[in-house]
């Protein structure tokens, strides 16, 4: 695993435990088919919260997170987002998907729009923001992401870090309360890791209800004030990331985190 | 971070070394010269060729060149024609309703062959396994089979329909016999032609309204339903002008009367054939052109759009339907001018096109180039138009580099 963030400095906590959860996961379970891909699975995600979520290949971590903003729905259970119960209604649909941005592995950013349209395209067309409000919204976050000269450019014509930093702007323009990360470096060459962990780590430090699914153990470190061990769809083991490197209580972590370390 | 890239101004301070030309056989631009002027030589000679020896021809078969014969009368029988036409007038309205033949086969074909295509490809997308699977099995029969083949086909199935008299009657005004498609027809009447002005307008209107309403939207953020203009535009303006002109409305009902059945409109079993064959085979294609650029947008652009919170018609709108139209536009024209240049097929079923009528004039008047000309100068106007307009909306939708 690339340490590209120093596990020393940490990123003070921004939990508000005293505060209505962001999210609730309750005896959550989905099929795909007959294949059971999530069991029981029952989180509480403190608002402020960072949490990473790590586990084998295959082991539901995307589902998890893909059900909270209802890419996938889930078939059994509650799953409560800022105090919304995710249904079939349409308007709690898109209250939700106001409130949670998702940045994808494959960044999907929309080729045929500029990065500055990719930015207001949903401030515009979703919160009904004037244009020129919206770009100037996008212009900051495009500077706080460090890449404000590339606003006038297509998509195909950025790095893959670069990209996957306009998709967190992206997502950041809709001014959401809960940012959802799906290995958002896992598609990125080893030197531009950092640039997009550094972003993340930017965002933390702002203190933004946070679920990352990732591999990067100095992330987690860093960041999180929990980290979620899942394997073949149930939450194994949970727990602060120093704790749970260190002493897994769990037969499946200690394999999982062998294997991680012996990849790397 | 981006600083990879050098300052293109930076670069450009050294100007770009000119290259000097060489008189010799080994210098790049000099051979791409000579090259260029021998082929231009050769196409000016065959040329000329080709026009002395046509002239000497004619001078000695004694045949005049030239376009008189155009107001000559034709004696030429039309069964079809959307235009007056009698044998008595000239070769020039002939070619006209053979033009007009062509234009309604390809025009009324081609909006057909989109629509049942579009249909046939998003139905090969589908979940629905029969759906999907019926689809695939249309698309290969169709496009394997040769067009000839299936004109005459849906030919002679027209012509094994009973007569007039006991004609299929599926429903009210509707007859279907070996004379061909019977409908109810419009008695047209001044006040319909202003009824369909006035929608013209409303279009141009509704565009314009529908403009400024996304310029106000992007300037304070509310959006402005266009619809309700639309309607006003499109539905009550046209029914207003038809009212105040007095409400014109005949029904021509077509009915059998002795050994034919009389009255409505009338799709000939010639051009019906034509249609129904050049649409089915046409819309095969369509609908592979429209599943590929379907599928050509990947599934995370939904995915990114809809976690954006956009609802599932705008990501259609403006996120999926961008990106596949880029992809289809360029094959779809080429079926556009298939079908168009496919109409000419006509001639084996009887239909009278600007093909079989300038086949006529060239056997009668004996002026095959000029006929010959004729058909070439139509089919390229066409077929010109058709690919100015593509690419012209190619150009509206698709102006991104990747
Ligand atoms: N659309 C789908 N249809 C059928 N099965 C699916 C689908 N998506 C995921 N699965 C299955 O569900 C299980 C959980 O998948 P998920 O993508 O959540 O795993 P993951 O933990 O994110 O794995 P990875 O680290 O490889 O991304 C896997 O066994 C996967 O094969
Ligand atoms: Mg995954």
């Amino acid at each position: 695993m690339s340490d590209t963030i120093e596990a020393g400095h940490g990123v003070a906590s921004a939990a508000r435990k005293d505060a209505p959860p962001a999210i609730i996961l309750d005896k959550v379970n989905k099929w795909y088919g007959t294949m059971h891909v999530l069991r029981d699975v029952s989180l509480e995600i403190a608002q402020g919260e960072r949490v990473v979520v790590c586990g084998p290949s295959g082991s539901g971590k995307s589902t998890t997170i893909r059900c909270i903003n209802r890419l996938e729905t889930h078939q059994e259970g509650r799953i409560v987002v800022d105090g919304i119960e995710l249904s079939d209604d349409l308007r709690s649909l898109d209250a939700i998907r106001r409130e949670v941005g998702m940045v994808f592995q494959s960044f999907n950013l929309f080729p045929h729009l500029t990065i500055l349209e990719n930015c207001t395209l949903a401030p515009i067309w979703v919160r009904k923001m004037p244009k020129a409000e919206a770009e100037a919204l996008a212009m900051d976050y495009l500077r706080r992401v460090k890449i404000p000269e590339q606003a006038g450019k297509y998509p195909g014509q950025l790095s893959g870090g670069q990209q996957q930093r306009v998709a967190i702007a992206r997502a950041l323009c809709m001014k959401p309360k809960i940012m959802l990360f799906d290995e958002p470096t896992s598609a990125l060459d080893p030197e531009m890791i950092k640039e997009v962990l550094d972003t993340m780590v930017g965002l933390a430090e702002t203190g933004m209800t946070m679920i990352c699914v990732t591999h990067e153990m100095g992330f987690a470190r860093q960041v999180a004030d929990r980290v979620v061990f899942m394997d073949r769809g149930e939450v194994v083991e949970q727990g602060p990331p120093d704790s749970l490197f260190e002493n897994p209580r769990t037969e499946r972590l200690k394999t999982f985190l062998s294997q991680i370390l012996r990849g790397h | 971070m981006s600083g990879a890239t050098a300052d293109p101004r930076l670069a450009a301070a050294r100007a770009v070394p000119k290259k000097r030309m060489r008189l010799s056989w080994s210098d790049p631009a000099l051979r791409g010269i000579v090259w260029q002027v021998v082929i231009v030589a050769l196409v000016v000679l065959g040329i000329w060729w080709l026009v002395s020896n046509t002239r000497h021809n004619l001078e000695v078969r004694r045949i005049a060149t030239g376009f008189g014969f155009l107001w000559r009368e034709a004696g030429l029988p039309i069964g079809e024609h959307l235009i007056d036409y009698s044998p008595t007038d000239t070769y020039f309205r002939a070619l006209l309703v053979g033009v007009l033949n062509t234009l309604r086969v390809a025009i009324v074909g081609i909006v057909l062959a989109t629509i049942l295509g579009t249909l046939i490809g998003v139905a090969r997308l589908s979940k629905n396994w029969l759906l999907a699977k019926l689809s695939a099995v249309y698309v290969e029969v169709l496009r394997d089979l040769p067009l000839l083949l299936q004109l005459l086909f849906w030919y002679a199935m027209l012509q094994g329909l009973p007569g007039p008299r006991q004609a299929l009657h599926p429903a009210e005004g509707v007859y279907l016999s070996n004379r061909g498609l019977k409908l109810p027809g419009l008695v047209w009447e001044p006040a319909h032609g202003w009824a369909l002005a006035a929608f013209l307008i409303g279009l141009v209107a509704t565009y314009f309204y529908r403009r400024s309403a996304l310029a106000k939207q992007m300037a304070d953020g509310r959006p402005r339903p266009v619809w309700p203009a639309a309607l006003g535009f499109l539905v009550v303006l046209p029914v207003a002008v038809w009212a105040a002109l007095g409400a014109p409305w005949t029904v021509d009902w077509p009915a059998l009367r002795g050994f034919n059945i009389q009255g409505g409109l009338t799709l000939s079993p010639e051009y019906f054939a034509l249609l129904l064959g050049l649409v089915l085979y046409t819309a095969a294609f369509i609908a592979e052109i429209v599943r590929s650029g379907i599928m050509a947008v990947q599934l995370g652009q939904w995915e990114a759009a809809q976690a954006l919170g956009l609802r599932p018609g705008q990501v259609l709108r403006r996120i999926v339907l961008p990106q596949a139209l880029r992809v289809i536009i360029p094959p779809m024209t080429s079926q556009y001018l298939n079908l168009t240049k496919n109409s000419s097929l006509a001639v084996a079923i009887g239909y009278q096109d600007i093909v079989s009528i300038a086949n006529t004039t060239l056997n009668q008047t004996g002026q095959a180039i000029e006929g010959v000309a004729i058909i070439m100068g139509v089919y390229l106007t066409i077929s010109l138009s058709i690919s100015l307009f593509m690419n012209w909306y190619n150009k509206r939708i698709a102006l991104v580099e990747r």
